[in-house]
C-alpha cells in the first residue's frame, strides 16, 4: 500500500496538515496559557471554539463581513470567558486542580446544550472571505487556507510579543512564576487570571471563526477540539507555548498522512497513540528541553 | 475511635441498609411499571457510579473513561448472546467481564503511570480509541446502529425461566447489592486502606514501601470489572449494545453521579445517579435541553457543595 501513494498526494497532505496544525495551535496556545498560569484544566475550551464559530456565523449573517465577524466573536467570547472565570473558577482558586476539571466540565455541558438550543443541530458553513485559488499539483488549493495558517501564526506571534515585551505580559509571566510573590509586588493576581482566561477564550473564538469556512460550525465540534487541544498540550509539554505549537503541527501532520491510508475518523487514533507514547516515554513533553 | 461507638453506629448502618434493601425489593410490586423500570435503571447506573467511586473517592484518581469498561461489558454480553444458542445469562456475564477486564488491564497498565489530570486525560483518550474502533468496525460491532439481541433466560442449575420486569429487577438488585457489599469489604480491607492512603498522600505511601503503581493498577482493574458488570446488566435490560454508550459523555455523567452523590461513600454515587436520572426525567418533559440546568446545578455543587448529598454520612458509611 505504501508504494501506491503518489508524491503529490503526500505534498497536498503536508499543506493540509500545516494549515490544520496552525488552527489547532491557536486553540492549544490559549489552553496552555490558561493551564500554565492558573493550573486550570479548561474542559470547556473546545466549547469556546464552538461558541466563537456560532457568534461569528451569526455576525456574518448580519453584516456580511468575515473580518468583522472574526473581531466580534473574539470580543464577545472574551467577555463570556471573563464572566465564566469570575463566576466559576475564581471561587476554586487554591483548591485541588482536579475540581477545576469538574467545574469546567459542567460549564462545557451547559455551553454545548445552549448552542444546540440556540442554533440547532445542523452545521453552519461560513463564507470564505478570500475566494482565490492556486494550482497545487492536481487540485485548485484555496488561498483562504493558507491565509488562515498565516493569520493564526500572526495571532500567536502577537501573543508571544505581548508576553515578552508588554507590561501586562510581564505581569502575566510574573504570576506564572510565583503567584504569591507577584501578589506581594502589587500585581492584581485575580485580575491577571481573569484577563488570561479572556485572552485564551478570544483565541479559541478566533480559531472557531477561522475554522468555520473549512469544516463548518456544529454544536458537537467542541468536544473534538477539546480532546485534540489536550493531546497537543500534553505532547508539547503542559504549559509550554512553543511546545504546543510544534506539537499541533506534528499531530496534524501525522493525522493528515494517516488519512492517506485510513478514513479520517480512524486517523484520529494515530494522534491518540502519539499521546500515549509521549506519556509513557517522555511525560514532560516531546518539544521541550529535558528537565534537570 | 473506641470499639463501643464503632459497634453502635454499625448497628445503625445495618438497620439503614436493611430498610433501603427492603424498599428496593418491594419497589416493583408497588410502583407502576414505568417507575419500576426506572428504579432498575437507577440501580444499573448506580453500580457503574459505584465502580468509579473506587477510583475517584478512594484512590483520588478521576477517570474520564469509564464508558469504555461499561461499553465493553455491553458488547461482551452481546457477543455471548449472539454467538451461543440458546442465549445464556451467565455466559453473557462472563464474556462481558472478560471484555471489560481485558480493556481494564490495558488501560490500567498505561494510565496508572500518570497522576492527576494526566490520568484523567489518558483514560478519556483510551475510551475514545475504543469508541472509534467500535464505531468504525461495522462488520463486527454493527457500527453506528449497534447490535440487537434477545434477552437470555434466568437459568440456574437446570431450572430456567424467562425474565419478567419483576424478576429482572430482583436479579439486578441482587447483583448490585452483592457488588456493593464486595466493594465495601474491599475498601475496608488492608488493600482499601492502602488506596485511601494513596489518596491522602501518595509520596508518603510510596516512602512507607508500598508499590503504589501496582495498587493503582489493581484499583483500575477492579473498577473496570464492576463497570463492565453494569454494562452487562444494561445490555440484558435493554437488549442492545450501542456505540453511544462507549462515548465519553457517559464517562462524564458517571463523574457527575459521583460528585452529586458524594465521593468516597459508595452509596453516594448511587444516590447521585438517582438524583441525576430523576432530574432528567422531570426536566426533559418540560425542557428539551435539560442538561443546561443539570450542568448549572453540577457546577454550583462543585463550587459550594463538593462533598455531595451523602458526604455528611461519609464516616458512618465507611465503618
Amino acid at each position: 500500500m505504501s508504494v501506491g501513494i503518489p508524491l503529490e498526494q503526500i505534498a497536498v497532505q503536508t499543506v493540509n496538515g500545516l494549515v490544520n496544525g496552525m488552527i489547532l495551535a491557536l486553540v492549544a496556545s490559549g489552553l496552555t496559557l490558561i493551564f500554565g498560569i492558573m493550573d486550570v484544566v479548561n474542559f470547556a475550551h473546545g466549547d469556546l471554539v464552538m461558541l466563537g464559530g456560532f457568534v461569528g456565523a451569526t455576525t456574518m449573517a448580519a453584516t456580511g463581513n468575515f473580518w468583522i465577524a472574526l473581531l466580534v466573536a473574539a470580543i464577545v467570547i472574551a467577555v463570556i470567558g471573563a464572566a465564566l472565570q469570575i463566576s466559576t473558577l475564581r471561587p476554586l482558586l487554591g483548591r485541588d486542580p482536579l475540581t477545576t476539571i469538574l467545574a469546567t466540565f459542567g460549564v462545557s455541558l451547559v455551553l454545548q446544550k445552549y448552542a444546540l438550543w440556540q442554533w440547532g443541530p445542523s452545521a453552519r458553513q461560513l463564507q470564505e472571505p478570500i475566494t482565490g485559488r492556486f494550482d497545487l499539483f492536481y487540485l485548485q488549493y484555496p488561498w483562504y487556507r493558507v491565509a488562515t495558517a498565516l493569520l493564526a501564526g500572526a495571532i500567536i506571534g502577537a501573543l508571544w510579543l505581548f508576553l515578552k515585551r508588554g507590561t501586562y505580559g510581564i505581569w502575566i509571566r510574573a504570576t506564572t512564576q510565583d503567584r504569591i510573590m507577584a501578589s506581594a509586588m502589587g500585581i492584581p493576581v485575580p485580575w491577571v487570571h481573569t484577563a488570561v482566561f479572556a485572552i485564551g477564550a478570544a483565541m479559541a473564538a478566533a480559531s472557531g471563526v477561522l475554522f468555520g469556512p473549512l469544516g463548518g460550525v456544529t454544536q458537537t465540534m467542541g468536544a473534538d477540539f477539546t480532546l485534540r487541544a489536550f493531546i497537543v498540550v500534553v505532547v508539547g509539554g503542559m504549559g509550554n507555548l512553543g511546545g504546543s505549537i510544534l506539537a499541533s503541527i506534528f499531530i496534524s501532520l501525522l493525522e493528515a498522512y494517516a488519512s492517506l491510508f485510513v478514513s479520517p475518523a480512524q486517523a484520529v487514533i494515530v494522534s491518540f497513540v502519539a499521546l500515549i507514547l509521549t506519556l509513557l516515554f517522555r511525560p514532560t513533553g516531546l518539544f521541550v528541553p529535558t528537565p534537570k | 475511635m473506641s470499639p463501643m461507638s464503632g459497634r453502635h453506629s454499625n448497628r445503625g448502618y445495618w438497620i439503614g441498609f436493611a430498610i433501603v434493601l427492603g424498599l428496593l425489593t418491594a419497589a416493583p410490586t408497588v410502583l407502576p411499571p414505568f417507575w419500576s423500570r426506572f428504579v432498575t435503571e437507577i440501580l444499573i447506573w448506580g453500580l457503574l457510579a459505584m465502580s468509579s467511586d473506587i477510583l475517584i473517592g478512594y484512590t483520588g484518581m478521576i477517570s474520564f473513561g469509564h464508558s469504555a469498561f461499561f461499553g465493553l461489558g455491553m458488547y461482551g454480553a452481546a457477543a455471548a448472546l449472539l454467538s451461543v444458542k440458546p442465549p445464556n445469562l451467565w455466559l453473557a456475564i462472563l464474556y462481558g467481564l472478560v471484555g471489560a477486564g481485558a480493556v481494564a488491564v490495558f488501560v490500567a497498565y498505561f494510565s496508572t503511570r500518570l497522576r492527576d489530570i494526566y490520568f484523567g486525560i489518558t483514560t478519556l483518550v483510551f475510551s475514545q480509541i475504543f469508541y472509534v474502533i467500535i464505531f468504525t468496525w461495522t462488520d463486527v460491532t454493527g457500527g453506528e446502529n449497534g447490535l440487537n439481541f434477545r434477552q437470555p433466560a434466568l437459568g440456574l442449575l437446570g431450572w430456567s425461566t424467562s425474565f419478567t420486569p419483576e424478576t429482572l429487577h430482583w436479579f439486578v438488585l441482587a447483583v448490585v447489592t452483592l457488588s456493593y457489599l464486595l466493594l465495601r469489604r474491599i475498601t475496608q480491607s488492608p488493600f482499601g486502606m492502602v488506596l485511601q492512603s494513596i489518596r491522602e498522600n501518595e509520596p508518603r505511601t510510596r516512602a512507607i514501601g508500598y508499590a503504589v503503581e501496582r495498587y493503582k493498577i489493581v484499583a483500575v482493574m477492579l473498577s473496570g470489572l464492576f463497570a463492565g458488570l453494569a454494562g452487562v446488566l444494561y445490555a440484558i435490560q435493554n437488549k442492545f449494545a450501542a456505540p453511544d454508550f462507549v462515548f465519553f459523555l457517559v464517562s462524564g455523567e458517571v463523574v457527575i453521579f459521583n460528585v452529586m452523590g458524594g465521593v468516597g461513600t459508595l452509596v453516594g454515587p448511587v444516590a447521585g445517579a438517582a438524583f441525576f436520572l430523576l432530574l432528567r426525567e422531570g426536566l426533559s418533559r418540560y425542557f428539551e435541553y435539560y442538561l443546561i440546568p443539570v450542568g448549572i446545578i453540577f457546577t454550583l455543587m462543585v463550587i459550594f457543595f463538593p462533598q455531595g448529598f451523602l458526604g455528611f454520612l461519609r464516616r458512618r458509611l465507611n465503618q
